[in-house]
């Protein structure tokens, strides 16, 4: 059985905030997907669909060892090979060496030593990718292998590995009275494994030179500005001779924040005068983006015996690998939410993040608040069942709502329906457990259990995290709006805007919020590029509100001049003394007073196009002090999730039979992909419950592929149950908040929770694996 | 750059089912000796492939070759599905098989299912907003029109079988499953009336 989507429960939606009559396809519609067609019917351009006449075939050579010193790169044999038109090195990068998303530490290509397994020490453009290949082999490495430093707790104290240090953040957080107290106390040690983004669409790009020194790139990535900006730096070219265009990007979730083979592939374009495209392979796809951090967290709680709290301790350890990407973020909202969503007074919380020979971490969906949401939800239950609560009774006692104070400090302006997610999730009916399918048991069509064998539990979490980009970064999008007459001589609107669309449906949200405010049916969107202004990175859940408000602030803007246009060419004006007299009304401008006026928008766009381009900015945010306190975020969405397993306690198999969940969104601009976003964060937060993990021994990958890294597919998604509260967030574009990480974060927690729930043992680290199960000591 | 733009995108890929003539030239001489030309039949045209290196998989020659980029190349290694295509009505990974061994076969791409305006499961996929990224759609697309048209009425859990071997990252499969199911009861209604 299917869930129905999204069910939508609207509370104390102001009717202020509802447009009065939703034009056809505007904000709020299920309105479609304009890439839609061309993607059921394979015609979509992705990255890898590039293709340029006389083009050449990139390849990066990798370092087969996690740590070495580099004595020697000869490159003379493969740059003899016939079909073979550059080989390039770290000796090669005409600019700035290194590159990095906050600090640059990373050499474009490893020059005396690498740090990682996988990290590129040579690229080569050839005739034919097998020529590319073979002329990797034929570069001579010489490497005097070092011991990789490998553990994140020994890195702190251990030599450098990098003249940056190993301490990419230490982030101490005090708040309240560091000695206060609970009549009860909970202790627990956590593990988090390192998780893959696992985008289907592996990274790739085509770069070609325009004859003038300068390259254009054709590549798929999450921000195409703080790309440019990298690969102009270390080409040492002016940023306006780099010319990005968003390619078809086939998932990102994270990884594409980072450059990967930007840098390269520009590169050899540049050297060779030819257009070059690189494609990286699955395997190579393991090594060529960070991935989420493997966390150690260990936790203290204090309560009350009525179950309020009282303070949360945390010592938090993430391991960044090699280079520093975003890790000084990841470790900011791994610490501000390391307590959840709870009123917690009293608080002492080190976070810490380091660098190691393992490979390099950054973003990924839920972004350090996926990991330390398993613990403080694992430390819920230790302490419900120490108090002799129910579980979600004790979350319901310390629930934030607007106005309660975080453990930064910060005071949430904004809205919280904590208790509503919670209720919502909790309120869904639960599956049935006797008419299921025998191949629907743990196992699978292995049949390896019957139903009498098998164990089933239900386990719940809450979690949240900040919207958009905090710690005082000015984070902004841009866009500009074109109104005119088309060739039909109806009205088109044109939208300019470098939001990258990597498959969250911004491209439908984008012509739901023009269709709304200007209240035309065609709306066009231009190829999103480095030709506008940066929109800033699709990450962070924050291009609705902030692409989508730059969308509605530049079409706001071409509506108000068309206004103003129309009342100096009819003699009247816009605004009265009391209240505005001309309005866009249902695709005419009208006059407050004069039922007569109606002038429709094609007639008024007779002289001409109108277009606005607008900045669009959130909130100042202020920087964390030396006490981690400070507000510095702008807005924050929570998520409560149920979920139901059957397990195999013999094999140590389960199965998720079911995930309700409750969901702050804001307003659902478009309840159809909201529910897709909800599906599938709850999907990925269910691989790492169960299955996903990169496996790293002695600095080394062990299953960069998709035969040993799992995902879930669609035996292993249950239906999902979920719920949209919708309470409009104040200063939010249309109320609106961001839905793609809250989905991620909390459905983890609750699926190990439930396995504990069926099998009594204590399952400190994600993923569960089944040994974890079956060889565990049986609880008596 | 060739090829018509996707709407809303930068497009610089090659239009749809022109055969695009190999990048010969003096510079490729060295994969000449393990070089053949041979024709394959693709979405009922018969396409000539010039002097293209025996190594290259059916998924390659598709995609860079014959102008046919709508099959996917997600990992390369017969475990995602994106590259689904029908060789004379059986189901593979166009990955795992050599271009050269196709020579006879009829080969079905996702270009090929569409190719007289969107098909049922493609309408289905619009409808219910299964679509994402779309990286793994023109697989799940080929996927689905061979289970349906074997099976027109497969069991939910027949569904969930069949397109296990299809991996999708962004969706979680609800809104996937939802277009299957959508799909068996319009033909389901068809085939009563």
């Amino acid at each position: 059985m299917i869930a129905p989507h999204g069910v939508r429960a609207s509370t104390t939606a102001p009717p202020a905030a509802r447009p009065r009559t939703p034009p056809r396809g505007g904000v709020g519609s299920d309105a479609a997907r304009p890439d839609g067609p061309p993607k059921v019917s394979g015609a979509f351009a992705f990255s890898s669909d590039l293709y340029a006449e006389h083009m050449l075939w990139g390849r990066t050579l990798r370092s087969p060892h996690p740590a070495a010193r580099i004595v020697d790169v000869d490159v003379s044999e493969a740059a003899a090979m016939p079909g073979v038109h550059a080989v390039v090195t770290a000796r090669d990068v005409p600019g700035r060496p290194t590159y990095g998303l906050e600090h640059p530490d990373q050499p474009v290509f490893a020059d005396d030593v690498v740090r990682y397994q996988g990290e590129p020490v040579a690229a080569v453009a050839a005739d034919h990718p097998e020529l590319a290949w073979r002329a990797t082999q034929a570069i001579r490495v010489t490497y005097e292998e070092l011991d990789p430093l490998v553990d994140a707790e020994e890195a702190i104290d251990a030599a450098p590995i990098h003249p940056d240090g190993n301490v990419f953040r230490h982030l101490p957080i005090r708040h309240g009275d560091p000695d206060a107290r609970g009549d009860v106390t909970v202790e627990g040690t956590y593990e988090v494994g390192m998780q893959d983004q696992a985008f289907m669409g592996p990274e790739s790009g085509l770069a070609i030179p325009d004859g003038d020194g300068g390259v254009e790139l054709y590549i798929s990535t999450q921000w195409l500005h703080v790309d440019r900006e990298q690969v102009a730096a270390c080409l040492d070219l002016p940023p306006d001779r780099v010319r990005l265009t968003l390619a078809g990007v086939g998932g990102a979730f994270g990884a594409r924040e980072d450059v990967s083979l930007q840098v390269h592939v520009c590169l050899l374009a540049l050297r060779t005068g030819r257009p070059v495209k690189m494609l990286y392979s699955r395997e190579e796809s393991f090594f060529g983006h960070v991935h989420r951090h493997p966390a150690r967290l260990w936790y203290r709680h204090h309560a009350e015996r009525d179950g309020t709290l009282v303070k949360v301790e945390a010592r938090l350890l993430l391991d960044g690998g090699a280079y520093a990407s975003s890790s000084t973020a990841v470790i900011a909202n791994a610490s501000c939410f390391a307590a959840g969503p709870y009123r917690v007074p009293n608080a002492v919380i080190d976070g810490w993040v380091v660098r190691t020979n393992n490979p390099p971490c950054g973003a990924m969906r839920g972004f350090g608040a996926v990991q330390t949401c398993f613990a403080h939800e694992a430390q819920m239950d230790k302490l419900a069942a120490a108090l002799d609560l129910d579980p979600i009774e004790l979350r319901l006692r310390n629930v934030l709502r607007t106005g309660d104070t975080l453990v930064t400090g910060q005071v949430i302006r904004g809205t919280a329906p904590v208790r509503e997610v919670i209720e919502a999730a909790r309120d869904h009916p639960l599956p049935s457990e006797d008419d299921a399918d025998p191949l629907t048991l743990p196992g699978g069509a292995g049949r390896t259990a019957d139903r009498a064998d098998v164990l089933r539990g239900i386990g719940f979490a809450v979690g949240f995290k900040n919207l958009m980009y905090s710690e005082g970064f000015d984070d902004f999008s841009t866009a500009s709006v074109r109104l005119e007459r088309g060739g039909d001589g109806e009205p088109v609107a044109t939208v300019h805007c470098a939001a990258a669309e990597v498959g969250q449906g911004f491209v439908t949200l984008a012509q739901q919020i023009v269709r709304s405010v200007l209240g035309v049916d065609q709306v066009i969107l231009r190829p999103a590029d480095t030709q506008v202004g940066s929109a800033g990175s699709t990450s962070a859940s924050r291009q609705t509100w902030m692409s989508g408000g730059a969308v509605q602030t530049a079409a706001t803007a071409v509506r108000d001049a068309l206004l103003r246009r129309v009342g100096e060419r009819r003699g009247v004006d816009v605004q009265g003394a009391r209240r505005q007299l001309l309005r866009l009304d249902d695709g005419a401008i009208v006059h407050a007073d004069d039922p007569s006026f109606r002038i429709p928008l094609a007639e008024a766009l007779e002289n001409g196009s109108i277009e606005e381009t607008r900045e669009y900015h959130h909130d100042p945010t202020d920087p964390l002090d030396a006490d981690g306190q400070g507000d510095a975020h702008v807005a924050f969405a929570f998520a409560a999730h149920r979920a139901v397993v059957d397990v195999d306690p013999e094999l140590g198999l389960i199965r998720v039979v079911q995930i309700a969940t409750g969901q702050d969104v804001g307003r659902a601009l478009n309840p159809v992909q909201v529910t897709g976003q909800i599906e599938g964060g709850i999907a990925q937060g269910l691989g790492l419950a169960v299955m996903e993990e990169i496996l790293v021994s002695e600095g080394k990958v062990l299953n960069p592929s998709f035969t040993d890294y799992l995902i879930p597919t669609t035996l292993d998604m249950p239906p999902v149950l979920a719920t949209l509260i919708e309470q409009p967030e104040p200063g939010a574009p249309f109320g609106a908040k961001g839905v793609g990480e809250p989905p991620t974060i909390s459905s983890t927690p609750a699926i190990v929770a439930a396995v504990r729930a069926a099998t009594g043992l204590d399952l400190i680290r994600v993923p569960v694996r089944p040994p974890d199960i079956a060889l565990a000591d049986r609880p008596v | 750059m060739s090829g018509e733009p996707t709407p809303g995108y930068a497009a610089a890929g090659r239009s749809e089912g022109s055969a695009v003539p190999d990048e010969a030239g003096p510079s490729e001489a060295p994969l000449a000796a393990e070089s053949e030309t041979y024709e394959l039949t693709v979405n009922g045209r018969a396409l000539s492939v010039q002097s293209a290196w025996i190594g290259e998989s059916l998924l390659h020659v598709l995609r860079e070759r014959l102008g046919l980029p709508g099959s996917k190349n997600a990992c390369e290694q017969g475990e995602c599905g994106s590259c689904s295509v029908l060789l004379d009505d059986a189901l593979v990974c166009a990955c795992c098989v050599l271009a050269a061994d196709a020579v006879g076969s009829a080969i079905t791409t996702v270009e090929g299912l569409g190719a007289d305006g969107p098909t049922d499961v493609q309408r289905a996929f619009l409808e219910t907003g299964a679509v994402q990224c779309g990286f793994c759609t023109p697989g799940l697309i080929v996927t689905i029109h061979d289970l349906l048209d074997r099976d027109a009425e497969p069991s939910d859990l027949a569904i969930q079988e069949a397109l296990a071997g299809n991996l999708c990252r962004c969706t979680g499969y609800g809104r996937i499953l939802e277009a299957v199911h959508r799909v068996r009861a319009e033909r389901a209604g068809q085939a009563a009336r």
